[in-house]
This record gives C-alpha cells, sequence and structure tokens, in this order.
C-alpha cells in the first residue's frame, strides 16, 4: 500500500483535488481509500462515499489536529491494509501554520490556492516548506501573470518541490499528480519507527488545559509574551 | 554550487556572483545590504535554537534549498533564450479506442491553431497532453514532442519550463496592486529588468484596447476589455510559456487580429479553443475534436478567409456603432 499525506489549509481544494486524482487512480485499477482530520466538523466524508471509496472521519475536538494525527497514524495505516488498499490518503486541513503532520519516507502534497495572497507561502511554515509535491489550485480564475508570480513565491519557499498546477474543478492536472505519487514498489506495512520531519511545537500552557480566566496569575507553563523592548 | 561552498561565502559575495539570489533571500528575512564579510555559515548559526524551532528554521536545510534554488534558477535564465520552434503531436485513442483520424501535426513557432469541439468532447485533455508533453502515458496515449524529441522528465517538473500559458474569459485580475507594480512584480519574478519591458506592455496593451489606462491604475479597476488585453500583452511580452492557450475572446473592448498579430510576432505557438468564426478563422489549422480524440485536422482555405473579410466588416461594424453608443450618439451606419 501507497500512503499519502496531503494537507493545506481550509479550503484552498483539497478534496477536489483528491476526488479527481482518485478518478485517475481508478483508471489505472488501483483501490483507493480516504482518512480525513478535521478539528470540529467535515462533510468531506460524504463526498468520498459518493465516489465510492471507503472514507474514515477524525476529529480531533479540542485537541491539535496535527497532534491527533500523529497519535492515530498507524491505526489508520493498519484500517487501509486490512482493506487491500493500494493508495491509501489522508487529508487534513493545516490550521496554525505552524505544524504539518508529514513523516520521513511517507510522500506529502501540501495544496494550496492562486487567490490566497503572494504573501502566503511564505507564511505557511513546515507543511509548505517540507512537502514533496506542491499543488496549486484556482488558476482558473487568475491571471497567467498572477499564476507564474504565486508560483515563484511557492518556489522561494520550497525549492525542492515538484510544483503542479492541479484545476479541481476540471480535474486538469489530476491525472499527472496521481503518476508522480503512485509507486508501485513502495509497499507500506507500517509507520511504526518512522519520524516526524518537523518536531511539532512545544507550546503547553494554562490555557491549552481548559482555563478561561485572564491575569498573571492564571498563566502557568509554557508563556511567552510580546517583546514591548522600550516602548511604554 | 553546493551547499558546503555556499555556506563559506558573505551574503555580499554570493549576491555579486547570482544577483537573483537578492529577492530570495530578502524575501526570506536576510538584509541584503549587509556588507560584513560573515559567511553564510557563521551567520545562519547565529540563530540561536529557540528561534530555529519557533519558526521552523533549519540551517542545513536552508542551505540546501539555497542551492537548490541557485541550480534552477541558472538553468532556467541559461536556456531562456533558446526557447523551443516547434510541437508535434502523434496520434493516440479516442474513448472508444479507436486510433485518432489525423496524420503527426507539427505546429511551429508563429503559427495559430483553432480548436473546435462540444464541451466536454475532449479539449482540456489535448490541452493537458501538450502542457505535459504526453509520451504515451497519459490516457489518450498521445505523444507530444518539443522540437522533435521526447521531453525529459527534469523539464516536465520544472516549474520554470512550463510550456503553456493560458487565458480564458474567466480569468480576473485579484491582487490588489496598480498596473505598475503588477508587471513589475511579473517581471521580477522572472529576474528580468523590469523598467522597459513595463512601459512596453502598457502601450501594447493600450492599442490592443483602445480604452487608454495608466500605469497607477488598479488593476482589479481595469475593465473587462482593458483586462484582456494587459493579460494578452503581458503573455506575450513576459510570459516563458512558448505556447499560449486562448479559451475565447469576446469580441469587446479589444481588438482580436492586433491581439493575435501581437503573439505571433512575439514567437508565439498560439492555440485558440473557440466556437466563434472569427477568431477560428484568424488560425491558420484547426483541430476537430469528438469524442475525446482529434477526429481532424484542416488547413483554413481561401473560401474560408474570404469569409473571414466578410466578418471583419461585421466586426468593424458593430465596433463603431458600440463606440457611437458609449459616445451618447445616435446610432448611424457609416456612409457606403
Ligand atoms: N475555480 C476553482 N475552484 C476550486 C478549485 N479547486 C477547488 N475549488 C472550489 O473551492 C472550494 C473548496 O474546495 P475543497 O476541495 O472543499 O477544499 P478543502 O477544504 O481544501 O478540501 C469548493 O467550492 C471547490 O469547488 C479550482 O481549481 N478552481
Ligand atoms: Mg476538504
Amino acid at each position: 500500500m501507497n500512503l499519502i499525506s496531503i494537507s493545506g489549509p481550509p479550503s484552498c481544494g483539497k478534496t477536489s483535488v483528491i476526488l479527481k486524482t482518485i478518478e485517475a487512480f481508478k483508471e489505472k485499477n488501483l483501490a483507493v481509500g480516504v482518512v480525513k482530520f478535521d478539528c470540529l466538523y467535515t462533510d468531506d466524508d460524504k463526498l468520498y462515499e459518493k465516489a465510492g471509496v471507503p472514507v474514515k472521519t477524525g476529529l480531533s475536538g479540542s485537541l491539535c489536529p496535527d497532534h491527533y494525527f500523529v497519535s492515530n497514524i498507524e491505526e489508520v495505516v493498519q484500517w487501509g491494509l486490512a482493506r487491500s488498499l493500494d493508495v491509501l490518503i489522508t487529508e487534513s486541513a493545516g490550521l496554525c501554520n505552524r505544524c504539518s503532520p508529514y513523516l520521513k519516507d511517507v510522500s506529502s502534497v501540501c495544496v494550496i490556492d492562486n487567490l490566497s495572497g503572494i504573501n502566503t507561502p511564505k507564511k505557511i511554515g513546515p507543511m509548505l516548506k517540507s512537502a514533496d509535491i506542491v499543488v496549486i489550485t484556482k488558476g482558473d480564475i487568475v491571471s497567467q501573470a498572477e499564476r507564474e508570480v504565486f508560483a515563484s513565491k511557492v518556489q522561494m519557499a520550497n525549492s525542492k518541490a515538484v510544483i503542479l498546477h492541479v484545476n479541481g474543478l476540471t480535474g486538469q492536472g489530476a491525472y499527472e499528480l496521481s503518476g508522480l505519487l503512485y509507486k508501485d514498489s513502495e509497499q507500506l506495512t507500517t509507520v511504526r519507527g518512522l519520524e516526524l520531519r518537523y518536531p511539532m511545537p512545544s507550546a503547553l500552557c494554562s490555557y491549552c488545559l481548559g482555563e478561561k480566566r485572564i491575569g498573571e496569575e492564571y498563566q502557568l507553563g509554557n508563556v511567552r509574551k510580546i517583546d514591548w523592548g522600550d516602548e511604554a | 554550487m553546493r551547499a558546503e561552498d555556499l555556506k563559506k561565502l558573505s551574503i555580499a559575495a554570493i549576491i555579486k556572483r547570482y544577483p537573483f539570489v537578492a529577492t530570495y533571500l530578502e524575501d526570506k528575512g536576510f538584509d541584503i545590504t549587509d556588507t560584513s564579510d560573515r559567511t553564510l555559515e557563521e551567520l545562519l548559526s547565529s540563530f540561536d535554537e529557540e528561534y530555529q524551532e519557533e519558526f521552523a528554521f533549519n540551517p542545513e536545510q536552508f542551505m540546501e534549498e539555497l542551492a537548490s534554488y541557485i541550480k534552477d534558477m541558472l538553468s532556467f535564465l541559461g536556456e531562456e533564450h533558446s526557447g523551443i520552434h516547434s510541437i508535434s503531436i502523434l496520434p493516440g485513442k479516442d474513448k472508444s479506442g479507436k486510433t485518432e483520424g489525423f496524420s503527426p501535426l507539427t505546429i511551429e513557432k508563429g503559427e495559430i491553431v483553432a480548436i473546435v469541439g462540444p464541451t466536454g468532447s475532449g479539449k482540456s485533455r489535448l490541452l493537458a497532453d501538450i502542457e505535459w508533453a504526453a509520451n504515451g502515458d497519459t490516457p489518450t496515449g498521445r505523444v507530444v514532442l518539443i522540437d522533435g524529441e521526447v521531453r525529459s522528465d527534469d523539464h516536465r517538473f520544472s516549474l520554470n519550463k512550463r510550456l503553456v500559458a493560458q487565458l480564458s474569459q474567466n480569468m480576473n485580475f485579484v491582487m490588489d496592486v496598480t498596473v505598475e507594480e503588477f508587471l513589475t512584480l511579473h517581471a521580477k519574478s522572472r529576474q528580468v529588468e523590469a523598467d522597459e519591458v513595463v512601459t512596453r506592455i502598457i502601450e501594447k496593451a493600450n492599442h490592443l484596447s483602445g480604452e487608454p489606462f495608466l500605469a497607477t491604475t488598479p488593476i482589479t479597476s481595469l475593465s473587462g476589455g482593458q483586462s484582456r488585453a494587459l493579460m494578452i500583452a503581458d503573455t506575450a511580452i513576459l510570459s516563458q510559456s512558448p505556447i499560449i492557450l486562448i479559451d475565447e475572446i469576446e469580441n469587446a473592448g479589444i481588438d482580436r487580429k492586433k491581439a493575435m498579430e501581437l503573439l505571433v510576432g512575439e514567437e508565439k505557438i498560439v492555440l485558440i479553443a473557440t466556437h466563434d468564426p472569427s477568431l477560428a478563422l484568424m488560425a491558420d489549422k484547426r483541430i476537430q475534436i469528438r469524442n475525446g480524440g482529434i477526429q481532424s485536422v484542416s488547413k483554413t482555405d481561401e473560401q474560408e478567409k474570404q469569409i473571414l473579410g466578410k466578418l471583419e466588416e461585421i466586426d468593424k461594424l458593430l465596433g463603431d456603432l458600440r463606440k457611437q453608443l458609449r459616445q451618447g450618439e445616435t446610432l448611424s451606419l457609416p456612409a457606403e
């Protein structure tokens, strides 16, 4: 089984791209399944069901979804193996721009859209910087120049990735993406022992644990302040 | 240059050698005016661990990425002017598995080819095959040769060697900048000196639209015709892609004939997906698509070219009437 992790900011087109890529995998007679990670709510499972692929949803609730991802990924892999999948895709929304759920030796794709503004590639952390493939969507509604400028900003943020334009509505580019992603030679049976590409941040303070009150005396644990310098 | 060697140079030395790195480093928050002879390695080691964790910054990886960026840019700059001369499309199969009905088609730079066929007939697939330089590895099984050769994977994956630039009716400007700032950004992303090229693009665009705009006009407040004109002039002059695909251009607010002349003059290969007879007749050849495959390829013949003459008269008449309307005049046909 091939494992592929796809992440990107909310509404950038992950589900659309995955659905089109699934069509391409199906043309090649590969069995695909999807596990969707989100925080509070998702409708995506219905779309995957409609596409006729096995799907499982994991909602992290009050936990950081990326921490939740790492704690569950082995079970996810076993779920896929039990269903004899050839390709298992995980979809997760990057919420804080700091984390990324990519594992070393597991194909990692970051999706980002042309409408998000040219400074966005710079602002997204490891989710973009350490991806193997960066997929840019929504090129159908901006000008050629904006596509080129945006892509060059993505290249500056991650010069090692293969950068691909995919149209989430028509699927243009998805067949090519499917070809880049699937490798017959890679047969994964467990992710136990693999490592994250980037450590998750170490923030852990009283507010992570449910504190609601404001004030110095309630700020326990890993607390950091804005550096005000000499300003009064 | 390898990462290990780069490390031993100062910022100033690196920029002197590779001027394009300035934007890259600036974008990453480095002080590029730093003229001290601190090496990049020394500079990077001044970021403490807390900083590295905070901003997810890894010096080793940074060096690797910088080296890889320089390599990409060098190959891009080195090949920029050589360009490509032709593309050839070899038949594959349509949706029912039948071999496509045309003999290998070669399109040279400066040529215009129209693509016609019902919606969903396979126009986007043909375009994707060209964009990807298919080598029997797409659903149609077509082979697309660039200058008579199969394209290497290196070129296929390289951002700076994209074959096709696209223009369609649905595209809009979304950035919040003026025309001049916009074109400067585009020029910079391509490592091109901005001044002259920006002026030239604005001049050409105004020549196409006939409704002049200024360098200081915000791009989002351009009219439909002005936007189209700017997109075409910018793509003709500043886009790196040798092939331009146009998905319809409405015959309003822009002189399409001049637009084609501009693209051809810049030695582009022009593909137009259209159902508009006057646009289709501006092409030298026409590809008919059906059921996922190319059904036939024909040359625009003399008889058809005569129709074009008629259509141009009608278009001109429409244009004149539009102008009269805009200027609040009573509509009248020009004297014979
Ligand atoms: N115009 C355009 N819209 C797109 C494209 N890709 C996705 N969308 C739209 O963007 C919205 C969000 O897409 P979705 O796949 O749900 O994003 P996700 O939250 O990242 O999974 C939907 O309305 C899609 O139809 C694209 O390439 N072009
Ligand atoms: Mg989604």
